[in-house]
């Protein structure tokens, strides 16, 4: 979910209101962001107001004495919590846009950035997105679909992608999933009925070995499921990235995994490695976890030049440059998210900054091997 | 398969162990066969083709249950498919979807169409097959009741994608013919919207411009011969007037402005006198543009029939022409040159890929009829263009019957399931439990041709011979040379030639 939040002091509501963001015109669902100085009451064909001055009263929703407003552009989608909070739930001018569905997952992965929570919040995730959804434009390239694992909200999650077809056809969805639903045949087919060629879905896969995946993942039988699935995904024509997480438990069979991928799997649109993450569950599990990415680079080269060679697309994620054997550099892509890329002090003087994947933004640790080239 | 939802999540993780522990303490053998590779090397090839090069006794151990769990082999076994922690493995789905993948021609069916349009010929090669007759013998060219008979049958194959393959003879002297028949598929074929390319298989010495305005036209190939260097060509291939060298080259050059330069292929024939200059052959490939050459055993056909000792000896002869010519490639490779060997390319396509590509040789059951068909001038029917030389020397055993015959006679007919039931390797002495068997193929007309049976014994046939110790070789190069001799040979797979 997107990090930036504000808080002001809430007036005239007490359930959270989700609207479109404005700087003038009035129209339906339309948040305005109120820059007068004087104490009119400017609700007028809105759905809400924010301000920064102080008010007293208001006919309609308002958040007010807010210090400082986040920037937020015409377009851009809020929810305005009855505590005063405002959190920004899409924004026009990024590509890194999510609907978030779920605390739950299935899985409970070692090195997870966002631990899962038995929390019930199917329902609420659901009509938080719904209406988003139906105020973002239709001229959104893209948007992810992100947990928790998506697939546990069953019914829902067919609705929620029949809706976005509906509401922006044009729109590329990806979705991150583990994969282990498609396993069963009669959620794949449900699946079909919603699928189109703009949907990708971003499946993790970290071992060709069934027991090194199940223990990383922390779930028995969890391999067998993502690779049925991922069959089962195929057959239905499915558009399919393979994700792999760099780590201590993962590097040592990145050959052979390469292998599987290509024999097992050579459907699949994309193979994603990425560096690791360092927050949510790793740094508890940083002694099974944590090795250096210079370590790893041997079996990193093998994987990436073997699928590469044998026609497979792969791209090396959120990695810093230093860190790559030199030949594996025109397989770094920035970031999945630009606004997790980080630098430190030292990579200015760097000469290949602008196009390295830099360190996650959330990591709290960082290899002693950052060189600038 | 159960779906465990677990509801607590806690950062009490469970060790390795412990999802050890909960899998089974044995484990089950999957399907798979293994060879001698080397003095202390062995390959272990499952049912789809994946392989592992391991040590010398291995696959006892496996069959002994004494691989440790915790080992790495215990891990490449399991996730290549060679022995499974359960009786069933639960990615049996995956598998039988490997397995209909390497079987993919199967689903199509006839898809190579060759029609012999006119047996004359221009020259006379010493070793061909076919009896040539004089250039000017028009009763030597197919009737256009044939072609048109043929045709027909071409279009009720099953297949979505057709070659029609213009053969001799020199069918460039029987031009008409071939115009007439691409016109009238064409007309057919707004109907029946089928992916249809064309390739002329001619000695490029009387291509003239309204023949390459046409193959423009309809986007056809020419496969062109070209034995090697001028003193072997021009030996092999004998032309009154001048020599045989120079006109192909001409030709070739002609075709490529006219046509494009990837729009020329060309085969070449092995012979006695080739056998001794491998490097020679192939530097002429490169000097003339080529990006590949197909290295081809003598024909046993007509000259070598039923003489098995001869056979072998030139099939050992031909394997040291073969390897010279791979480690010449291979050698050019790394100094940059991309080129390859489409023998070992369609072989290694086994090895190395979930994949395989139709090649009527190297396919069980055989190519012969489900892939391939003839229809030769005088009318009749086929099985492949070695059974129509057998009925040159008056041996009719693959003759599948007369193109005025209907669809099922010949397709389906009981010559045709005989010729399929002796093509299934799976179930050939020696071929069954064979560890090559799903790189190899089965050939019916060669082991009738050389040993008067269509299934072979598998000691004498050169067929097994000459692949059993090109397969192994290369899994011999794969092991010790691994590197820079696999990810050119995977280049060799995934790039066409240049
Ligand atoms: S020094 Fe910094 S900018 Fe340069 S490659 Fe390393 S991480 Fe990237
Ligand atoms: S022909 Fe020989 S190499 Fe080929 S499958 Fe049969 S036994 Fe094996």
């Amino acid at each position: 979910m997107m990090e930036l939040r504000s808080k002001g002091k809430p007036l005239s509501f007490t359930q959270p209101i989700i609207g479109r963001i404005t700087y003038g015109l009035a129209a339906e669902s339309s948040i305005l962001i109120d820059h007068s100085l004087d104490n009119t009451d400017v609700s007028d064909g809105y759905l809400a107001v924010l301000t920064k001055r102080s008010v007293t009263t208001h006919l309609s929703p308002i958040i007010h004495s807010i210090p400082s407003i986040q920037p937020l552009s015409e377009g851009d989608v809020i929810m305005m919590l009855p505590n005063g909070i405002i959190q920004t739930l899409f924004r026009v001018n990024s590509l890194d846009n999510t609907l978030f569905t779920t605390d739950r997952c299935n899985s409970n992965c070692l090195m997870c950035s966002q631990p899962p929570k038995d929390i019930d919040d199917i329902e609420y995730y659901y009509n938080v997105n719904h209406q988003v959804i139906s105020l973002i434009p239709s001229t959104t390239e893209i948007i992810g679909i992100t947990g928790g694992e998506p697939t546990l909200l069953g019914k829902r999650f067919f609705d929620m992608i029949s809706h976005i077809n509906r509401k922006l056809p044009a729109t590329t969805i990806h979705i991150l999933t583990n994969g282990r639903s498609f396993a069963w045949k009669n959620f794949t087919t449900r699946f079909e009925s919603v699928n189109s060629s703009n949907l990708v879905l971003g499946i993790p896969l970290y071992s060709d070995y069934y027991l090194d995946h199940d223990y990383i993942v922390q779930a028995s039988h969890a391999f067998n499921q993502t690779v049925l699935g991922l069959h089962n995904l195929a057959s239905i024509g499915a558009r399919i990235e393979l994700r792999v997480v760099l780590h201590k438990l993962t590097f040592k069979r990145l050959p052979e995994l390469a292998k599987f991928i290509f024999l097992n799997l050579p459907f699949v649109e994309q193979v994603a490695f990425m560096g690791l993450e360092y927050t949510g569950y790793t740094p508890h599990n940083d002694k099974l976890l944590w090795i250096d990415p210079l370590e790893y680079a041997d079996e990193l080269d093998i994987a990436v030049t073997y699928l590469n060679n044998n026609g497979i697309n792969v791209s090396i994620y959120n990695h810093p440059l230093c860190l790559l054997p030199k030949p594996m550099w025109r397989f770094s892509v920035k970031s999945i998210s630009d606004w997790k890329r980080h630098f430190l002090p030292k990579c200015d003087s760097c000469l290949v900054k602008a196009d390295c994947g830099g360190i996650f933004a959330t990591s709290r640790k960082v290899s002693l091997n950052i060189n600038p080239q | 398969m159960k779906n465990i939802i677990s509801n607590t999540y806690s950062r009490k993780f469970r060790g390795i162990s412990t999802f050890e522990s909960e899998a089974e303490s044995i484990y089950f053998l999957l399907p798979f066969k293994f060879h001698s590779i080397s003095i202390d090397r062995e390959v272990l090839v499952n049912e789809i083709g994946d392989y592992l090069i391991v040590p010398q006794g291995t696959a006892k151990a496996i069959v002994h249950r004494e691989i440790d769990f915790s080992s790495n082999l215990y891990r490449d076994l399991v996730a290549n498919f060679f022995i499974s922690p359960t009786p069933v493995p639960e990615l049996l789905n995956v598998i039988s979807t490997r397995y209909r993948t390497k079987k993919k021609s199967l689903g199509s069916f006839t898809s190579l169409h060759i029609f012999v349009v006119t047996l004359r010929c221009n020259h006379s090669c010493h070793y061909c097959q076919v009896s040539r007759a004089a250039e000017s013998k028009s009763e030597f060219d197919i009737s256009y009741k044939d072609l048109d008979a043929g045709i027909n049958h071409m279009f009720l194959s099953p297949s979505e994608e057709l070659t029609v393959e213009f053969q001799g003879g020199e069918p460039l002297l029987a031009f008409d013919k071939v115009r007439y028949a691409v016109e009238r598929i064409q007309l057919l074929n707004e109907d029946f919207k089928k992916e249809i390319s064309y390739v002329i298989c001619t000695n490029s010495t009387i291509l003239n411009d309204e023949i390459l305005l046409f193959c423009k036209n309809y986007n056809i190939l020419i496969s062109t011969s070209l034995d090697g260097p001028a003193f072997i060509h021009n030996a092999n291939r004998f032309k009154s007037g001048r020599a045989s060298y120079d006109l192909v080259i001409e030709g070739i050059d002609r075709t490529r402005q006219a046509l494009g330069h990837d729009k020329v292929s060309a085969l070449m024939t092995t012979t006695a006198l080739s056998l001794k200059y491998p490097k020679e052959i192939i530097d002429n490939y490169v000097e003339n543009g080529f990006g590949n050459i197909f290295l081809r055993p003598i024909s046993p056909y007509g000259f070598a029939l039923k003489n098995q000792k001869k056979n072998h000896y030139q099939t050992a002869e031909f394997l040291d022409f073969y390897k010279q010519g791979l480690e010449h490639i291979l050698n050019l490779n790394a100094q940059g040159v991309f080129f390859k060997e489409d023998y070992t390319s369609i072989i290694l396509q086994k090895i190395l890929t979930p994949f395989t590509e139709n090649y009527v040789d190297l396919q069980s059951p055989t190519g012969l009829v489900s892939s391939v068909i003839v229809f030769n001038y005088d009318g009749f029917v086929y099985a492949s263009d070695e059974s129509r030389m057998l009925a040159e020397i008056k041996d009719y055993t693959f003759q599948l019957g007369h193109v005025t015959q209907p669809y099922e006679e010949l397709f389906l007919g009981d010559k045709a399931k005989q010729i399929l039931n002796n093509g299934v390797a799976e179930c050939l002495a020696g071929c069954s439990d064979c560890a090559f068997l799903t790189y190899c193929g089965a050939d019916p007309v060669l082991h009738y041709a050389t040993q008067n049976d269509m299934q072979g014994h598998r000691a004498f046939s050169i067929f097994c011979k000459k692949n059993m110790e090109i397969i192994r070789y290369l899994f011999e190069m794969l092991d010790i040379r691994k590197g820079y001799v696999e990810s050119t040979f995977q280049s060799w797979i995934h790039k066409p030639a240049a």
